[in-house]
């Protein structure tokens, strides 16, 4: 499958955004992880905003990064969410809830605990007919997400966005979930070759077991093992500072033996 | 689309395991709903169509890192139908690498969590050594079990969008076939009874106090339910017989995240989507399965999109009566049942509907009967405006 990246977009402490992330790849400016500021999503109205969990608005810090940067009508992209675990800070909260003798979860806490709140609260904010898919693979949720946006891609000859998100796990989860720092990003796909193209990228998945590529960055590779979907952090990285017209393989781990190959020529 | 030809599946709900529990209980009328006695609950007064003994199914040995009741209903119905065996037989046609694994599910084995955090109300700081989040809990779990239970080392994923999440595999499914990535997919949809679903439907006033009546005057909710449901499915050849999806159509309200649009327009826009996929016309579809949960604002905006598509003769009939809301499993499950009118030449009634809402402009199908069926729409929706229509038929025509 060949997909064209036409918008790239990050956020975690140290790249808070597509711009310091090039800069810090590209070794203009030093790798600083402060942590993200918390995010006011400026699609949604108000009264969504307010029901908009920490989840929901790192999500979005991501998606409207790609509205500001793009003319595309985002009101009629299909959307691909992948997220290994969803709202950890939600479900401890309403088992917390379900601790207590009366029971009482919040309705509001409810309907956020659903695997895709953030692709709904997207579909309001951008007024958006469009399908959408929310799909985990657990730690493989990044590969995964590549291959259903792609698919869409190709197969409805459509452009998708594809957002992969995880947010560390409150105590006591994150002992039996270690994620440990809060990881978005986004990409907007196209069939075909636009003015703004970034890269070209062929996917072909293998049933055999390859060692994962790492990043260059020394200090940002630290990172990739910390959110599963900072398992992008690769990718990113080779769209910041692949020169125009050269090419990189990159190798994702994928569930079982399986690897997937992203051939990626700088355009 | 090529057509996708469902060449085996097997399911188990409330009305039992197995294809012939299930259109026994269908065309008997005999419902799978009882009063709620789930785990400990004494408080929460309201129906459930609850699945017997799940709990008592072991999972194979190299497998035990998967327990919990959403995987051990998978595996009970996995021993079905000799699904598992006609799977098996697919593996060695196609290599373990060709087929893909889409399987939807809500909560997933969240009742693991649950169990744990009760445990562990008492010292505060860590969850019992027995809890394996990532084998139970985790989205995933249900896809990367059913993948490793058949040794498969191909692509999967757990598809989450709440109540249309198993019928969307098929799209996911067709899509990855179509692009290369698998050449055939088990696809299915597991969700089953936890604390959570019970208690948060039950926040929001939507769980009913009584036996669910779908498209009823008066309705007052949904029962949960909980289910299993595997389908293998293939691209269709030229001289295939048998049946499978021929269509499918997606969309998003952008309303509400739990409630849904009130003209249905999201609705409206999947069926006709599904419609054009499987390149038919409204008149073509002889029953349509509802999405039908029994809560008031649900019926009756699937009522308007219905009748802004199909005009208001088209029978339908929501079978929630019968099993409960079966949440991320729904969309297989009806789909599944929609393939049982399709071999049966039967269309079900909406049971416990005895006084349709004179609003409902649908023509909901109050007596099961044997109807010429040539092609059948499923419809399943979900909180985030998630929406997801199906349409099955014979796969050459």
């Amino acid at each position: 499958m060949n997909v064209f990246i036409n918008q790239v977009a990050v956020a975690t402490p140290g790249l808070h955004n597509w711009e310091v992330a090039k800069n810090v790849f590209n070794s203009n400016t030093p790798f600083e992880p402060a942590p993200l500021e918390k995010y006011k999503p400026q699609l949604l109205p108000p009264n969504e905003r307010r029901r908009a969990t920490s989840l929901v608005r790192l999500a979005f810090q991501v998606c409207e990064a790609i509205a500001d940067h793009t003319d595309n009508n985002l009101g009629q992209t299909q959307t691909v969410f992948a997220s290994s675990g969803g709202d950890y800070q939600i479900i401890d909260q309403i088992c917390r809830a379900l601790c207590k003798p009366e029971r009482m979860v919040s309705p509001t806490q409810f309907h956020n605990s659903v695997h895709n709140s953030a692709a709904g609260y997207w579909g309001i904010a951008t007024h958006s007919p469009a399908p959408s898919t929310s799909i985990s693979s657990h730690d493989f949720s990044f590969a995964a997400g590549l291959l259903e946006a792609a698919a869409i891609t190709c197969s409805e000859n459509s452009d998708t966005l594809l957002v992969v998100y995880d947010t560390q796990p409150p105590e006591p989860i994150i002992f039996k979930r270690p994620i440990t720092l809060p990881f978005a990003t986004a990409l907007l796909f196209s069939p075909t070759q636009c003015d703004n193209t970034i890269a070209k990228v062929e996917l072909s998945l293998s049933p055999e077991k390859n060692d994962p590529t790492p990043c260059k960055h020394p200090e940002v590779e630290l990172l990739r093992s910390q959110n599963p979907a900072a398992r992008s952090l690769p990718l990113l990285e080779s769209l910041a500072t692949l020169q125009q017209g050269s090419h990189q393989i990159i190798k994702l781990a994928m569930m079982g033996e399986q690897t997937l190959a992203l051939h990626c020529e700088k355009l | 689309m090529t057509p996708l030809k469902i060449t085996d599946y097997t399911l188990t709900t409330a009305l039992g395991r197995g294809k012939q529990e299930n259109i026994n209980a269908l065309q008997q009328g005999k419902t799978g709903l009882s009063p709620c006695h789930f785990y400990d609950i004494k408080d929460l007064n309201t129906w459930v169509g609850e699945v017997n003994e799940v709990e008592s199914t072991e999972l194979p040995t190299h497998l035990r890192a998967f327990t919990c009741r959403n995987n051990q209903l998978s595996a009970l119905t996995l021993s079905q139908d000799h699904f598992a065996h006609r799977v098996q037989e697919k593996i060695s046609q196609y290599g373990s690498h060709r087929i893909g694994v889409f399987i939807g599910t809500s909560t997933s084995g969240i009742h693991d969590t649950e169990k744990a955090y009760l445990e562990n109300e008492n010292n505060g700081v860590s969850l019992p050594e027995w809890y394996n989040y990532s084998g139970s809990h985790n989205i995933y779990s249900c896809a990367e079990f059913i993948r490793q239970y058949f040794a498969l080392n191909g692509y999967s994923t757990a598809i989450s969008t709440a109540c249309s999440s198993s019928a969307k595999v098929f799209a996911s499914a067709e899509r990855a076939i179509a692009s290369g990535l698998c050449d055939a997919a088990i696809v299915g949809g597991v969700d089953t009874l936890c604390l959570t679903t019970l208690y948060g439907f039950n926040a929001l006033q939507v769980v009913s106090p009584d036996i669910c009546k779908p498209s009823n005057l008066n309705r007052l909710g949904i029962n949960i339910g909980e289910a299993a449901g595997f389908a293998f499915i293939e691209p269709a050849t030229e001289d295939d017989d048998g049946f499978g999806v021929l269509g499918y159509g997606e969309s998003s309200d952008a309303y509400h995240m739990s409630t849904p649009h009130p003209e249905g327009k999201g609705a409206a826009l999947a069926m006709q989507k599904a419609l054009n996929k499987a390149q038919l016309s409204a008149a073509d579809i002889d029953y349509i399965n509802l999405h039908g949960t029994g809560t008031p604002a649900n019926d009756l905006s699937e009522s308007k999109a219905i009748v802004s598509v199909f005009g208001s003769q088209t029978p339908c009939s929501s079978t929630k009566g019968w099993t409960g809301h079966t949440l991320g499993a729904a969309g297989i499950i009806e789909a599944l049942f929609s393939l049982f009118t399709l071999e049966n030449q039967w269309i079900p009634a909406s049971l416990n509907t005895d006084n349709i809402d004179p609003d409902i402009m649908a023509n909901i199908n109050t007596l099961s009967r044997d109807t010429r069926v040539q092609y059948t729409l499923s419809n399943s929706f979900g909180f985030g405006g998630s929406n997801c229509s199906l349409v099955l038929g014979a796969v050459n025509r």
